[in-house]
């Protein structure tokens, strides 16, 4: 009991363990406080409509999505779609095949900067977190305070330096322009950071008594370790890149794959069923990856937060 | 000699390993800031290099520019109700899936955030309030007697921002609210014990004087993502109401220093237009984690 007092107050630097909190909770249950039956089924009803609030918007997605034109054109609009068809999806492929640049050209461009984006995001920032949560040096408090600060605001502040930084490069018009500036996301630094805090220090010191570099220390005991993290940054960059349209990617061959649905989209009515569809493309992967991953998320946010 | 030789020995991994992120760093987020900081009192644009003016950019944009202003009305409005709102949203519905049985919780989880990251599909809203009488706002309101006669609600100046600000709701469950999830299923359970003992009687209470006290970490970090979205909207001000909006009913900072910056080249008054933001985002940013930290006290 004294010692669980003491974590009071304290970041839950422990991480998120179900198992056991089930196993608690259960032993808890009969002294649990409650909001009583009128706050119960106020919280429920209130959680209805809001989940209603989100979800609605989404399941009309999936609708439109495969509605025949004349549906989607319909006055009063109706929400169920009642002859679905995979028409729009065909529309859309056939579309995207009559475009002068390959359709396949599109998609190994997202692949390419996708890829390449995550795999040095993951390198560069993993670490410099290592290099932060584990070593103290002249300065490291300070570089951190600088990585927290620039989660306080976003890109445009730094747009119009950043399109001179970029035209003085020359790099205006090549993948370098959306990648390089991606690669340095501090959200990404900042939550692998706090997650590799808690790694106790003995496993590290020990590996070093065996003989193994930094490098060695990083790639063999902490990488495994801060799995959760890893793949984190990894849905965060396919969320920010899979619908990502930048401008400066001019030439068409250079676009990516949500670039060129946009353009196909803007197409007016007649295109209005290979729009819906792409409605549905472009929300589907982030969701999805989303699905896949959404424990090893949560458990990188449990880590996340700010101390002092 | 041999010392400092070993030490630099040692350090040395240790720099390797920071250099590629951080000379990235501050190549592309530090450097910029302080550029932009350092353009904002110049004259610049695609035809002139950049001519130190001393204040005149912040005199035209405060006094001359009143669209700027408009814009600035809007940033502010937005910020102060979608920042609060999504932040107490967020909190409240993590704390009510909370208590709910994992699976459950899972699936409830996926449908709040989902919006947050489902993109493009946010113009489904010009759909649910299109400006006819059957888009789904204007008819539900209309059968009820609320309205006699539909609404342009991208196009109305005097409901845009409000239907703006009901959308960027629908989207504000992000970072934040997964923060407070696992913040959440991160409170020592044994405190609810030791709480019951010392006469904690109702939810509420236990809310305020056990749960966010040791969520407060989670807290300070959600309230910088939510802080940092609401004052950059304008992605959705442009895919649902257009740009320019009518009047610049939906104009914000942001899409003032694209019009600056992107489109008519003025580097040196889109900087000081960023400088504004920027001081801001920081601002805002600081005042709320330093109210945060009392939290519980």
């Amino acid at each position: 009991m004294s010692t669980k007092a003491k974590t009071r107050g304290k970041a839950p630097a422990e991480g998120y363990r179900p198992g056991v909190w089930t196993r608690i909770g259960k032993r808890l249950r009969g002294k649990k406080v409650n909001r009583g039956i009128a706050g119960n089924i106020l919280s429920l009803l209130f959680l209805l409509i809001m989940g209603a609030f989100m979800f609605l918007p989404l399941l009309y997605v999936v609708m439109n999505a495969f509605k025949p034109l004349e549906e989607l054109l319909l006055f009063p609009p109706r929400f169920f779609v009642s002859h679905p068809t995979t028409q729009n999806f065909s529309d859309l492929f056939s579309l995207m095949n009559e475009t002068w640049v390959p359709f396949s050209r599109y998609v190994a461009n997202t692949v390419f900067i996708t890829l390449v984006t995550m795999l040095c995001h993951i390198a560069f920032a993993s670490m410099a977190a290592y290099a932060l949560a584990k070593h103290t040096f002249f300065g490291s408090r300070f570089l951190f305070k600088i990585v927290v600060l620039a989660l306080m605001f976003n890109g445009a502040v730094t747009a119009v330096p950043n399109y001179l930084l970029l035209a003085d490069l020359h790099w205006i018009d090549t993948f370098l322009s959306v990648i390089v500036p991606a690669i340095q996301a501090p959200l990404g630094l900042y939550l692998m950071k706090q997650f590799m805090e808690p790694i106790p220090d003995s496993i590290l010191e020990s590996a070093r008594m065996d003989g193994a570099g930094e490098f060695r220390v990083l790639w063999s005991i902490v990488m495994p370790q801060v799995k959760p993290a890893w793949l984190t940054l990894i849905i965060l960059q396919i969320q920010s890149l899979w619908g990502m349209s930048s401008n400066y990617l001019i030439s068409e061959e250079n676009k990516t794959l949500a670039m060129a649905m946009q353009q196909i989209v803007s197409g007016g009515i007649a295109r209005m069923g290979a729009a819906s569809a792409v409605g549905l493309v472009m929300m589907i992967v982030p969701i999805v990856t989303f699905i896949l991953s959404q424990s090893q998320v949560i458990e990188t946010m449990s880590t996340s937060g700010m101390k002092e | 000699m041999g010392y400092l030789a070993k030490r630099f020995r040692m350090r040395l991994p240790v720099i390797v390993m920071l250099l590629p992120f951080f000379i990235l760093f501050f190549v592309f987020t530090v450097y910029p800031v302080l550029r932009s900081i350092w353009y904002s009192f110049t004259y610049y644009n695609v035809f002139s290099d950049a001519q130190f003016i001393g204040l005149e950019n912040y005199i035209r944009l405060f006094l001359e520019d009143d669209v700027f202003l408009v814009a600035l009305k809007n940033t502010l409005v937005f910020a102060v109700i979608t920042g609060p709102v999504g932040y107490l949203l967020s909190l409240l519905i993590a704390w009510l899936i909370n208590d709910l049985s994992p699976k459950v919780r899972w699936l409830l989880t996926l449908v709040f955030y989902a919006p947050a990251i489902s993109g493009s599909a946010v113009t489904i809203w010009t759909f649910i309030f299109s400006a006819d009488r059957h888009g789904y706002a204007n008819s539900i309101l209309l059968q009820l007697g609320i309205l006699n006669e539909p609404i342009a609600w991208f196009k109305d100046p005097h409901y845009m921002l409000a239907t703006i600000i009901v959308v960027q709701l629908w989207m504000s469950l992000g970072t934040s609210f997964l923060a407070f999830i696992a913040g959440l299923q991160g409170v020592d359970k044994s405190l609810y014990e030791a709480g019951a003992v010392e006469g904690i009687r109702n939810k509420w209470q236990e809310l305020w004087h056990i749960t966010l006290p040791s969520m407060k970490p989670q807290l300070m970090f959600g309230a910088v993502m939510q802080i940092t979205a609401a004052f950059s909207v304008s992605d959705i001000c442009i895919q649902l109401a257009g740009f320019p909006s009518v009047e610049y009913a939906a104009h914000t900072v942001v899409t003032h220093l694209q019009d600056y910056g992107m489109i008519r080249f003025e580097f040196g008054y889109a900087s000081a237009i960023a400088t504004v933001l920027f001081l801001m985002m920081v601002l805002a940013n600081q005042l709320v984690q330093a109210a945060l930290r009392r939290v519980g006290d």
